[in-house]
């Protein structure tokens, strides 16, 4: 039932709004709005009753194990929103001067340098709002470093087949061309094309690692010396951060840009789609382009700086300071963690998924790549169990569902034909990896004895499968009152 | 667990890097801190900013927020989940975000709405892009944006859209009005130009001629972008009114509908559109369908205009966008009903009316525009605008917010701003304080 179906004419949530005066008799008529809006009218009962019926119709990972590749569903302690939320910080005005602001500007400024060191880079931004604007961000300073050296020959960005869709996307919002470069069985790119591929027309290449099948890149250093002997630059993608995280940093794998995926890694929440944080950090040369604003330490004094201080930066990306508020949360996150906890992040999520890995091919289904070592994440591909049950992953994923359990990534990567993409992050228990095995089996039981169970999933969650097909024909978009007969 | 994958050390699940490439450990990281201490650091942190009551608007706007909205936003079920891809593990957030889409379109007065940008601004730059694809008879590429838009908006959008051969074209605006003039657009446009940029109310709360300017855009094939305030519309004439066909895009931030201002975020950009252009619109939308029995439900559809199937050819890169805190916008405009947000954007307006009328009274402070304004207004001052703002602060008043850095011509100038938060108590004691303020600086000049 929506909100709409609640309404009746003149209820409110009355002590919530200021009693009426309005006097707009200074503002001509003509700009005045026509009608009243149509806004539901309900009681504030009403409506905390349904928001709270209604989330109740969600998977979250505070309710359920989210092993979900390629997205980090990691656990989000609560103390890192309930400080974020502490009344000092809400009720900060972005335009308050930086000499008012300095506990926050501290919080940023600090939250800076770790990065820096967490990720072996020179300098960081906070500014992009999510992944895919650092990325933008990213790309963007490659296209400014080439200009500022009078360098208009490079048209192209290099991206792997197997990478997420906003680096193609990315790519062209910056005015690229996309070429695409093949992966190779066992993960790694294919060199040789890569090899064919790279040249003077090389803006930059853009490189998740551990790739999106959940491999390390073994030719990483080789990867980074032909791109950068063509003259192009290295883009590191840090959504699949979780896997290296005090193991490895991108700086010292010869990354000449990064963003990180504070919601992933960093464990802000996700909030059913956002916010997240795309902070970007860059070596020396990089560094003057980076975007706005950049909080600075100038002899104890926090500042943001600004166009004069750097006059070559590619700009700001956003109103005011990108998403502070997630910011904070990531800084208290690493505050708790700590040094012996960041370095421990890794070694714990690669633990989970090579154990569920190790547990997969023990109970019979296959995986895409089984003669590697697994990242934070593997891929199982459900090919075999699709042509003899007629089961596809999508199946797995929905019946999974009714288990309790949030359907792995399916269908992504793109060249592993029927695959679900498991990340178990680091804050699972065994005895959860377990019953997500247990239950995966159990799928497998029942696609080979009552196929029809599985095809048909999920069955016991507030809906049935959706017709996606038709909502798309028949554009429903939003809720319009019945016109009155 | 070792031994189920077969190894006797952690080291050996990372043998495949390269070990001269491993790092030993994050040498520049403090240890870890109990949640007891962090607790202590962040309330020190927060004591550290210095609270004033807020006069600044500028974008960013303090209004109450009920208890409830953040009460049930930040529960687990819709703070920790995810996109909700798979739908039917999702329909409490899909279901919200499909009255999100009805309330803000029934707001602006457009057809449809997607599910959220990152703010304002990076919205103002997504409408941009989305008017150059969607306008077919314009060729040129060319954007009127007026100076009368949010400076920071015009930054970002010209960072965003820069790379794709699009040129913004700046419009002064008349001095004595703090209006854009259509005179103005018109010389600017040339003889073809894709879109037509209006914010309304202003940058400086002035308020345009949008009929006007509206009607000339779209006699002269192009398209109307606007951006607007969405709690001004609960009383001004919405997006969809303006002409005699609306505008075709209308963006703006949705902070003033629930979100706290937080130091500039998270708050969420909003873009809605006519009909005509849904499948140019970037990011998430969610429809309203039935599953295999029948029953109502909810999903992410249009998908193919997004990066995950398009790719390259995708009409935006966005992926993640601001949905928690549309989670919580939803809420705050069920709560508030159309009457709530009606009663709080006059009072709003009254406060501001008010506010002005007290400070324009006091010797060397005069407004820098005739005409109605909405909610925020730009006065002159006799003295630096930065060292009064600065002496007022001191005094526990955030004065406005000095517009010497965008807007050099009109002199010592400060765009004020008072919500329905503001008593008359707060006003009264700005105007003492800018009074003494002002009188001090006065007696100083005429001692030296």
């Amino acid at each position: 039932m929506l909100i709409y179906e609640h309404s009746r004419p003149g209820r409110n949530g009355a002590p919530q709004a200021p009693v009426s005066k309005a006097d707009l008799s200074d503002i001509p008529p003509e700009l005045l709005r026509r009608g009243r809006a149509g806004l539901p009218e309900v009681s504030e009962l009403q409506a905390v009753r349904h928001y709270t019926r209604l989330s109740k119709k969600n998977f979250s990972i505070d309710t359920h194990f989210y092993p979900l590749g390629s997205c980090t569903m990691k656990y989000n302690p609560r103390a890192c929103n309930s400080l974020a939320m502490l009344p000092g910080f809400l009720s900060r005005h972005p335009l308050t001067p930086d000499r008012h602001s300095q506990g926050f500007l501290a919080c940023m400024y600090e939250l800076q340098s770790m990065l820096c060191e967490a990720m072996g880079m020179t300098a960081f931004s906070l500014a992009p709002m999510a992944g895919a604007q650092g990325e933008f961000a990213g790309i963007k300073m490659i296209s400014a470093y080439h200009k500022a050296n009078n360098d208009d020959a490079r048209k192209e960005i290099l991206v792997p087949d197997a990478a997420h869709g906003t680096n193609p996307a990315t790519a062209t919002m910056c005015g690229y061309s996309v070429r695409e470069i093949p992966t190779l069985d066992s993960g790694d790119v294919d060199f040789e094309a890569l090899q064919t591929a790279v040249g003077p027309q090389t803006a930059g290449l853009m490189l998740t690692n551990p790739s999106t099948l959940g491999v390390f890149e073994r030719q990483i250093e080789k990867i980074a010396a032909i791109v950068h002997e063509a003259g192009g630059l290295l883009y590191y993608d840090g959504a699949n951060l979780n896997a290296i995280l005090g193991k490895i940093r991108p700086g010292d794998m010869g990354f000449d840009v990064i963003h990180t995926n504070l919601h992933k890694t960093f464990s802000t929440p996700h909030g059913g789609g956002g916010p997240g944080s795309g902070a970007v950090g860059v070596a020396d040369r990089l560094k003057p382009f980076l975007p706005l604003p950049i909080v600075a330490d100038d002899n104890g004094n926090y500042r943001r700086l600004t166009e004069q201080d750097a006059p070559r930066s590619i700009g700001h990306l956003s109103a005011f300071m990108g998403n502070a508020g997630v910011l904070i949360r990531a800084y208290i996150y690493m505050r708790l963690l700590g040094k012996a906890g960041m370095e421990r992040v890794a070694e714990f999520a690669t633990l989970n998924a090579n154990y569920m890995m190790a547990e997969a091919k023990r109970r019979g289904f296959q995986l895409a790549i089984p003669e590697r070592r697994a990242s934070h994440e593997f891929i199982i591909t459900l090919k075999k169990e699709a042509s003899e049950f007629h089961v596809t992953a999508m199946d797995f994923a929905k019946r999974l569902l009714d288990l309790g359990y949030h359907a792995p990534t399916t269908y992504f990567p793109l060249l592993v034909p029927e695959c679900l993409l498991i990340e178990p992050t680091e804050s699972e228990a065994k005895e959860a990896l377990d019953g997500f095995m247990d239950a995966l089996e159990q799928i497998r039981g029942e696609a080979r004895n009552h196929p029809e169970i599985v095809t048909t999933a999920p069955h016991t969650l507030p809906v049935k499968r959706l017709d996606e097909v038709s909502a798309a024909r028949k554009l429903d978009l939003a809720w319009k009152a019945e016109p009155p007969a | 667990m070792l031994e189920t994958i077969g190894i006797r050390n952690t080291d050996e699940l990372f043998e495949e890097i390269p070990s001269h490439l491993k790092v030993s450990g994050l040498e520049g990281i403090p240890q870890g801190m109990t949640e007891m201490e962090v607790s202590r650091l962040m309330h020190q942190r927060a004591a550290e900013n210095r609270q004033a009551v807020c006069f600044i608007g500028a974008g960013a706007y303090e209004h109450h927020i009920p208890a409830a909205v953040w009460q049930l936003t930040t529960r687990g079920e819709y703070y920790t989940a995810y996109t909700p891809y798979q739908a039917e593990a999702s329909q409490g957030t899909l279901q919200l975000t499909y009255e999100f889409q009805s309330m803000i379109t029934a707001l602006t007065d457009m057809d449809v709405s997607n599910a959220s940008l990152y703010d304002g601004a990076s919205a103002l730059a997504e409408a941009v892009l989305m008017a150059v694809r969607g306008n077919r008879k314009s060729k040129s590429r060319r954007i009127i944006i007026p100076r009368t838009v949010h400076p920071a908006y015009r930054k970002t959008a010209d960072t965003i859209v820069s790379g794709q051969n699009i040129e913004l074209v700046e419009v002064d605006y008349d001095r004595a009005s703090g209006t854009v003039q259509l005179d103005a657009i018109k010389q600017a446009a040339g003889d073809d130009i894709t879109a037509v940029v209006i914010q309304q109310p202003s940058f400086f709360g002035t308020l345009e001629d949008v009929d006007a300017i509206t009607d000339w855009a779209h006699q002269n094939n192009a398209l109307v972008i606007s951006i607007t305030n969405p709690l001004s519309i609960a009383v001004l004439k919405p997006p969809g009114q303006w002409g005699g066909n609306g505008a075709d895009i209308a963006c703006g931030d949705g902070q003033p509908l629930g979100a706290p201002l937080s130091s500039g975020g998270p708050y969420y950009g909003f873009l809605c559109c006519s009909k005509a252009l849904v499948r140019q619109m970037p990011g998430r939308i969610v429809g309203r369908t039935t599953d295999v029995d029948g029953k109502e439900g909810f999903v992410l559809t249009l998908q193919a205009r997004e990066q995950h199937i398009r790719r390259s050819k995708a009409t935006s890169n966005i992926c993640t966008n601001q949905g928690l805190v549309v989670t919580a916008s939803t809420i705050h405009m069920a709560i508030l009903g159309p009457q709530g947000l009606e009663n709080t954007a006059a009072a709003c307006h009254a406060n501001t009316r008010e506010l002005v009328a007290q400070l324009s009274t006091i010797d060397g402070v005069r407004t820098a525009f005739n005409g109605p304004i909405f909610h925020e207004s730009v006065l002159l001052l006799d003295r630096p605008a930065d060292e009064v703002l600065e002496a007022l602060i001191a005094q526990g008043i955030l004065g406005g917010y000095d517009l010497a850095a965008d807007y050099p011509e009109l002199g010592s100038a400060i765009l004020v701003c008072a919500t329905e938060l503001r008593t008359e108590e707060d006003m009264m004691a700005y105007r003492t304080e800018l009074q003494a303020i002002l009188a001090v600086e006065t007696r100083h000049k005429e001692t030296a």
